[in-house]
């Protein structure tokens, strides 16, 4: 399966892909009308330190203990291998949280439901708008197996 | 190959896709003594908060027993495992052969004796949908419940019902709420959040006796109610093992395969011991994730696959109206705290690892945290000072957190 | 003394109707001219720090940012203009000398503006670079062999080592140190792919690019840095400086803060401390002088390498290039005034030297004339910008060009000409890490490789029009020009006819 892989080397921890995800997500066809005057939450998030950066969302890991522990039964594994939530099921009681070992899974903006990266599936596009927008291309979409 | 599972839950389930990972024909039959199909039993709560509609109850798809191969055998109660005939008996006078046998009967709600409970009239507990269903008929916004137990149970009930009764008070023999996942401060924390919402709490005191609406606590108070819900803790369904001769202590006892002390049958969920990698000792780690973590390695097994599990730890996430509370490990050791109005983090961390930590409203990345005490990653091995007040990968060594966020695929 | 304020010379507009103060100008500023400003709760500017590099603009995902031209102006004055007197103000502030980097920014005449290129029609037909051969590669070196034979009576290679170049472009010398080694990677990764040369400049060569050596060619200048047996053995050429373009007379001066452990590594310099490439090199003073040197190289490499010389574009270039052309160099490179630079004294880059253009048509009409043309191959150097300028210096005599400054532009430089202040945003002339990491050498080598194909593309295309099929055709085939709006002694330089003629 194609996953986003970060390549920290070349993060240049300008946080464009936050702002991308949460334009990505918004539904909206215009930046300005998306995200002026909001605070995002993006669901991929950049880790700043000195002199190094990387953004972090979900790895789709083979692990799955968000899905594991998802009382509700909203998080799932989809037939390509994704790690995908279902709003409709999910009640925000964010146990996915507490057991992400990446951090990679997060309350929406609304605060109701958890959220995390289907690798934009969810938002219509054919490529990861962060990976897309990258300007420094670190963030890349790639079937590593 | 011929696979039963007594039990319909989490553990179930996840044992279904962990058979189905191995074995593509075998049979499988699921006895439940539940009408429906698999439910999130901790969704409960959240139905009658309004959170989640019948609609979307379903633990999985309704075409997943179909894809599975599984046969439902819903509303029956298993009795008896014959283990030298391979069959459990049920009380509807069927039996059910086996090759294989998984219990994942998961626990019952405690009942503590309380003098004159028999005279009340509007009186729950709050463990299955069916309960819920039943409390849901009695709510209206004229009646007083009183909950006897503010812990994890007994507070998710609350929240369901809190804006739909005309007051809740909750009694609980515990001076905190939450005992077993919260310290003082964050128990308080909680405590007057709800308290603000008009809850009343009566802590460290207990229902001495009872009347139809009135309950006569130890401390002399008395509290008037119309409906009680009694959520004074679980007691695993450990009988059946016992009876057909397996070993149990006070869960079911596993070893790492699942697989009890009679051959061929297997436990899993919340009725059975595992081993809890913070505690470092063997008890019964009633959480949805374990449930599912033993079903899958249970089913694995007894398709006669290989998969083991290597104990847990105690996690939790609860959350009230908005306030989100996340708990895991044991509280042991030094600690670390930061507090602001009402969000409080405190970490226990002792021997060079992470022991426990305790976030209340504070809960983002927690997960981090939690893996740092699973993993018994060595403290001196991160930057565990910015992981205090902020958990980061940043915090692991570069190697460690390419392979991390590569997952092995560089 | 407080300096005098001086206004800045260019100012950040934000559409505040569009900025979403996501804060990605701030985090990518160097300069740290923009900030959040809580208190008014939006995004805001400090104009006083800005270089007009043009990166918030580039990332700005909304659009939101332009930079404009200060209005801001003294007493207009045609004589003194505002720069001059701002650049009095500043040396009475400091007493030191301006620096300046890149080209010569200067409004001196632009010869390849001032010349048109030759098409056929009717008489004679254009080729369809689509449909037919264009050949592209060129081999640059001495072109003088004998026919000499053994004892046998079979013919001896007596060919020189030569050069070759699958399109008549090269990448100028700049070394590691005054740009980065991502900027040096970019370069090395994409003359290997496109089959031409990248120059390592007088910073030595970095020990991770040596696998690059058939594409690179090694710089000995006055500093001698970073030259030793195994850099020479490792390129395909040698190049002596001698001068260039944006500084001719003088030498160079990396700051001690650019030479980081790896930089000193590869200059074999000590770390921290100025390096200083001296004016002169101090054992030429001669054209013998630098034959010393010449054959001294080629020794060392027992004479497998072409060698390069080059100089700078001044008043004397054509004797200067028929004492080199004598010298038992392999390559003549000439770089013009308007040549760049990481760091130059303003007054030099803005004063000193001659165009290109005419050193070029001086050069390769002296040469000829003492018929020693094909002693060595002509590189054209010092603001080569475009295919147009590339088929005009070709025409005018050039067997290839090096391209410096397109090159940077290729890879994000927005010409901010502040390359010398070591905060380059967009990751080139910078040693400092948190700004190297923005050029990924991936993304820079695709887009100089994307460059050097177009250019290749439309120089086929102006071939092609004039009926030409080879680069050896163009060259010095100056009929294919023509001069406009130039004086008859400007003609007469460049050897040109006037168009209409």
């Amino acid at each position: 399966m194609k996953r986003i892989y970060v390549r920290e080397e070349w993060c240049l921890g300008c946080h464009l892909c936050e702002y991308e995800c949460a334009f990505a997500c918004s539904g909206e066809k215009n930046m300005v009308h998306a995200l002026k005057g909001k605070s995002i939450h993006p669901r991929i998030r950049v880790e700043d330190g000195t002199g190094i950066h990387f953004a972090v969302n979900c790895r789709h890991c083979t692990d799955m203990p968000c899905v594991k522990g998802c009382i509700a039964g909203a998080l799932s594994r989809d037939e390509h291998g994704m790690v995908v939530i279902d709003k409709n099921k999910c009640v925000g009681c964010y146990t996915c949280v507490t057991l992400c070992p990446y951090g990679a899974i997060m309350p929406d903006g609304e605060g109701k439901a958890a959220q995390k990266c289907m690798l934009c599936t969810d938002n219509g596009l054919t490529e990861p708008n962060c990976v897309k927008h990258c300007p420094n291309n670190a963030i890349v979409f790639e079937d590593r197996g | 190959m011929n696979y039963v599972l007594i039990g319909n839950s989490t553990a179930a389930t996840y044992a279904i896709e962990g058979i189905r990972s191995v074995d593509k024909e075998g049979s499988i039959t699921v006895i439940s003594e539940e009408s429906c199909p698999a439910y999130g039993k901790p969704l409960i709560s959240y139905y009658l908060y309004g959170k989640v509609d019948t609609a979307h109850l379903d633990y999985r798809t309704p075409a997943f027993y179909e894809r599975m191969g599984v046969t439902l055998m819903l509303g029956e109660k298993a009795t008896k495992i014959d283990a030298k005939k391979r069959t459990v008996l049920l009380a509807s006078g069927k039996k059910v052969p086996y090759d294989k046998l998984l219990v994942a009967t998961g626990s019952r709600p405690f009942l503590p004796p309380m003098e004159g409970l028999d005279r009340v009239e509007e009186k729950f507990t709050f463990m299955t949908m069916e309960d819920a269903r039943a409390l849901e008929q009695a709510l209206s916004p004229q009646k007083k419940v009183l909950i006897v137990g503010a812990g994890l149970i007994g507070l998710k009930c609350l929240e369901g019902i809190l804006d739909r009764v005309g007051g809740v008070t909750v009694v609980d023999t515990a001076p905190r709420i939450l005992p077993s996942i919260l310290d003082e401060e964050g128990a308080l924390i909680v405590q007057r959040f709800l308290e603000e919402r008009g809850v009343t709490f009566l802590l460290g005191d207990a229902a001495a006796s009872l009347e139809a609406r009135c309950a006569h606590l130890k401390s002399g108070k008395s509290v008037e109610f119309d409906i009680l819900v009694v959520a004074a803790g679980v007691r695993p369904n450990v009988e059946l093992v016992k009876e057909a001769g397996g070993d149990v202590n006070r869960g079911i006892a596993v070893n790492d395969r699942q697989e009890t002390s009679i051959e061929n049958v297997y436990a899993a969920g919340d009725n059975c011991e595992s081993y809890d990698l913070a505690a470092k000792e063997t008890r019964i780690l009633a959480i949805l994730p374990n449930a599912a973590q033993q079903g899958l390695v249970a089913g694995c097994c007894m398709a006669g696959g290989n998969a083991h599990f290597a104990g847990g730890i105690p996690v939790n996430a609860i959350g009230f109206f908005g306030l989100h509370v996340a708990t895991a490990g044991v509280y042991v050791g030094e600690s670390y705290v930061e507090r602001s109005g009402n969000s409080y983090k405190k970490l226990f961390y002792s021997d060079n690892v992470l022991k426990g930590y305790i976030l209340v409203d504070k809960i983002e990345r927690a997960g981090i945290y939690t893996s740092l005490i699973r993993d018994m990653v060595p403290l001196d091995s991160i930057d565990f000072e910015r992981v205090k007040h902020d958990p980061v990968l940043m915090a692991f060594p570069r190697e460690t957190r390419i392979e991390k966020l590569s997952g092995g695929r560089r | 003394m407080i300096p005098f304020f001086v206004y800045p010379e260019y100012e950040v507009v934000r559409d505040y109707d569009r900025c979403i103060s996501c804060r990605v100008c701030e985090r990518q500023c160097a300069n740290e001219v923009h900030a959040y400003d809580e208190k008014l709760g939006k995004m805001v500017a400090d104009n006083t720090k800005c270089v007009n590099c043009h990166r918030c603009v580039c990332l700005c995902p909304t659009h939101a940012l332009k930079i404009k031209k200060s209005e801001d102006t003294y007493k207009i004055n045609a004589n003194w203009d505002n720069a001059l007197i701002t650049e009095v103000h500043r040396q009475a502030d400091t007493g030191g000398v301006l620096l300046s980097s890149m080209g010569n920014p200067k409004p001196y005449p632009v010869y390849w503006d001032k010349m048109l290129v030759n098409a056929s029609q009717v008489t004679n037909p254009s080729i369809d670079p689509l449909r037919e051969p264009m050949e592209t590669t060129v081999f640059l070196g001495k072109k003088t062999a004998n026919v000499v034979r053994d004892a046998n009576g079979k013919i001896k290679d007596t060919m020189s080592p030569q050069l070759k170049l699958k399109t008549p472009i090269l990448f100028s010398a700049m070394s590691y140190g005054s740009i980065s080694y991502n900027a040096h990677e970019s370069l090395a990764r994409a003359a290997e792919e496109l089959g031409i040369y990248y120059n390592t400049g007088e910073g030595g060569l970095h020990r991770d690019f040596y696998k690059y050596g058939k594409n690179t060619i090694v710089q000995v200048a006055s500093g001698r840095f970073g030259v030793h047996s195994e850099y020479l053995e490792t390129a395909a050429a040698i190049e002596i400086k001698m001068g260039q373009g944006a500084k001719p007379g003088i030498g160079g001066h990396l700051p001690g803060a650019k030479i980081t452990d790896e930089v000193s590594n590869t200059r074999m310099i000590p770390k921290g401390v100025d390096a200083i490439s001296p004016a002169p090199h101090h054992d030429i003073y001669s054209i013998e002088d630098l034959r010393q040197l010449i054959f001294s190289l080629k020794e060392a490499t027992a004479y497998k390498k072409p060698v390069i010389v080059k100089i700078a574009a001044v008043h004397n270039v054509a004797a200067i290039a028929s004492g080199i052309a004598r010298s038992g160099a392999d390559i003549l490179a000439i770089d013009g005034y308007r040549g760049g630079t990481g760091a130059a004294p303003t007054r030099i880059r803005d004063n000193v030297g001659i165009p290109i253009e005419l050193a070029l048509a001086s050069v390769d009409q002296r040469l000829r004339e003492e018929g020693i043309r094909d002693n060595v191959s002509v590189v054209a150097a010092g603001s080569i910008r475009s295919s147009g300028d590339l088929v005009k210096a070709i025409a005018l005599g050039a067997d290839a060009c090096y391209i410096g400054s397109a090159a940077l532009l290729a890879l994000g430089c927005h010409l901010c000409r502040s390359c010398h202040a070591g905060k380059c945003n967009w990751g080139i002339a910078t040693q400092v890490p948190e700004l190297v990491k923005r050029l990924n050498p991936e993304i820079g080598s695709k887009r100089l490789v994307n460059l050097v194909h177009a250019w290749t593309h439309e120089l086929q295309e102006m071939m092609g029009g004039m009926g030409i099929n080879s680069i050896e055709a163009l060259r010095g085939n100056r009929l294919m020009l023509r001069g406009i709006g130039l004086t008859e002694k400007e003609l007469s330089v460049l050897g040109i006819r006037h168009a209409g003629e």
